[in-house]
């Protein structure tokens, strides 16, 4: 009797020991970042880190900034935005409360597969395919720019956007739709007055979550956006993101060097943001769950 | 009132036009590849190793190096991530120690693949001193895969009724004992779902295999954990972008893009339709 307690304990204690596991991964990662980006700063200056040149080899005098990375980062992630949330959440309406049970066992896994495409397939398909579509329709020599960068990153966040969309509008209690009919609103009345702005939390989750992942994305940009490391001035110039810094630079770079530790000091830029907008989405989600109890 | 059918009508065509299109971005992308790869499909593209620097010959090591490279990643990430499911579901009420772990599992599904490359590099690397290796990049798509194979693996345990546990508990059954017979046997279709999702996504991943372990060309298969490996993913990025001839292989690439498509694919149906019988199971 007392070995089988003991045995379940046992038991017990090793889940609990997997489960926390995430906990110290997570801590790990963060700890690996700050301690090798601190060793850059052996080298460079802290504030050489906010300038807007990043040229870490020229000889002589190497320049460390990273501004403009952060700026191509935002922008292809913005401009993704401007296509997949209108896109993404009317597709979202469509299948929550339009489409019919058939329509949508057949939308629903379509969508999922989409979300199962492999990032370095829509980025091949983003040199061979929407790079040149871009080059003709500009009139421009390459098609591997901010633009193509941002379609490529919209097709990417495309299914969170429309998933998380989906379970939000299609948790809007039916009461407050028949109250709407029950006044003489239409069904699209109802649907953009009253379960829209009733889903509105859980809509803006999906569009920070569909941030947090075209601002880690990483294959997309590196091979559809030309790589150019100058700061950006508009969607035709070529750009280069803070994940595509990373996936360049760190298998060429040797150990140990001020670079070396540089690019961490990258991933850790990388890593906070992506960090803050999951907290983001976290808060919007907490308060969501507390109004609707 | 014409008016405002006409608003309506409108309206609605309009978010189906959304969601045509986004279902056609998939046919896109699927017919595209599909058309232009079959051509150069055949047995010996399958079965032969690249030749004439990638010109001519086949992709069999990259597919040989991503079956083994996921084949690590199920090893590592499945047993941890179910253990840890387990506790989540079946061993804990929400507290404080609850909450973190779970805040810690959102957040490491948000952690960008090229950081978890960076932490491979660190850890695997160099820290245990596994090299560049199949070992490094698979334990390195692990910790990636690993939030997902917890998330799916609990809504799964969540998804067998109660009645299930309290029955084997009235009979005198341990917690252990429960889980076992009464629990882990009903919820296993729906983990086996979610952890071949999980491994077919990180099968068709690029950016943590980048500095841990993948490799340009290798003359041999990899034999051991402790060897360097090509992988399709990989492959597809190497041909069309650091290639010194891109226009001349996009034939082969267009091949490996349809493998490696063939292969998440195959993953992702195999996933939906477990789910759907296993689904029509539990409403009989």
């Amino acid at each position: 009797m007392m070995l089988s307690r003991l045995k379940e304990k046992a038991i017990h204690f090793l889940f609990f020991l997997t489960a926390f596991s995430a906990v110290v991964i997570l801590a790990g990662i963060f700890l690996m970042l700050v301690l090798n980006a601190i060793r850059a700063f052996e080298d460079v200056g802290f504030w050489d880190f906010f300038g807007t040149r990043w040229n870490p080899s020229a000889y002589g005098e190497p320049s460390y900034g990273i501004v403009q990375m952060i700026v191509s980062t935002f922008m292809t992630t913005l401009g993704a935005m401007l296509i997949a949330v209108p896109l993404g959440v009317g597709a979202a309406a469509y299948i929550a409360e339009v489409a019919s049970p058939r329509v949508r066992e057949i939308l629903k896994p379509a969508i999922e597969i989409l979300a199962g495409i492999p990032s370095v397939v829509i980025g091949f398909l983003g040199i061979v395919l929407v790079g040149p579509l871009i080059a003709d329709v500009f009139g421009l020599s390459s098609g591997l720019n901010a633009l193509n960068g941002s379609i490529l990153l919209a097709v990417m966040a495309l299914p969170t956007i429309i998933s998380v969309s989906e379970d939000a509008i299609r948790a809007v209690p039916t009461e407050y739709k028949e109250a709407s009919y029950a006044l003489g609103a239409s069904r699209w009345t109802t649907l953009v007055r009253v379960t829209i702005p009733a889903a509105f939390q859980g809509i803006a989750a999906s569009v920070v979550l569909g941030v947090g992942r075209a601002v880690g994305e990483t294959m997309t940009v590196l091979m559809a956006t030309g790589n150019a490391t100058a700061m950006p001035h508009g969607f035709l110039d070529s750009v280069r993101t803070l994940t595509a810094t990373i996936a360049i630079e760190l298998g060429e770079v040797p150990y140990g060097t001020a670079h070396y530790y540089a690019l961490f000091a990258v991933g850790a830029v990388l890593f906070i943001i992506t960090l803050g907008i999951n907290l983001v989405a976290e808060m919007i989600t907490a308060k969501h769950r507390r109004l609707t109890g | 009132m014409n008016l405002k059918k006409c608003k309506g009508m409108l309206g609605f065509g309009a978010l189906r036009l959304c969601a045509v299109i986004s279902v056609l971005i998939l046919g896109v992308i699927i017919f595209d590849i599909a058309f232009k790869g079959a051509g150069v499909i055949s047995w010996e593209f399958l079965t032969d190793y690249p030749r004439e620097g990638m010109t001519k010959g086949g992709i069999f090591p990259a597919i040989v190096g991503t079956v083994f490279v996921t084949f690590i990643t199920a090893l590592f990430s499945i047993p941890l991530g179910v253990c840890a499911a387990i506790y989540l579901s079946e061993y804990t009420r929400e507290g404080k120690v609850v909450r973190l772990i779970r805040a810690a599992i959102r957040n490491l599904a948000g952690v960008p693949s090229i950081v978890y490359g960076l932490f491979g590099v660190v850890l695997f690397m160099r820290g245990l001193g596994f090299g560049a290796s199949v070992l490094s990049s698979g334990l390195t798509l692990g910790l990636l895969t690993l939030p997902w194979i917890i998330t799916t693996s609990e809504e799964a345990l969540k998804a067998v009724p109660k009645s299930f546990r309290e029955g084997a508990m009235a009979l005198g059954a341990t917690k252990w004992q429960t889980i076992r017979t009464n629990v882990l046997p009903y919820a296993f279709p729906g983990i086996l779902t979610g952890a071949i999702l999980g491994l077919s996504r990180a099968a068709g991943e690029t950016a943590p295999l980048l500095f841990t372990g993948v490799a340009f060309y290798i003359p041999k298969l990899p034999t051991s954990p402790f060897d360097q490996f090509m992988a399709l993913p990989y492959h597809l990025y190497i041909l069309s972008t650091q290639h010194h001839a891109t226009e001349l292989v996009k034939p082969i690439a267009y091949g490996t893009a349809l493998v490696l498509l063939a292969v998440v694919l195959a993953m992702n149906l195999l996933a939906i339709i477990l789910r759907y019988r296993a689904r029509k199971k539990l409403k009989m």
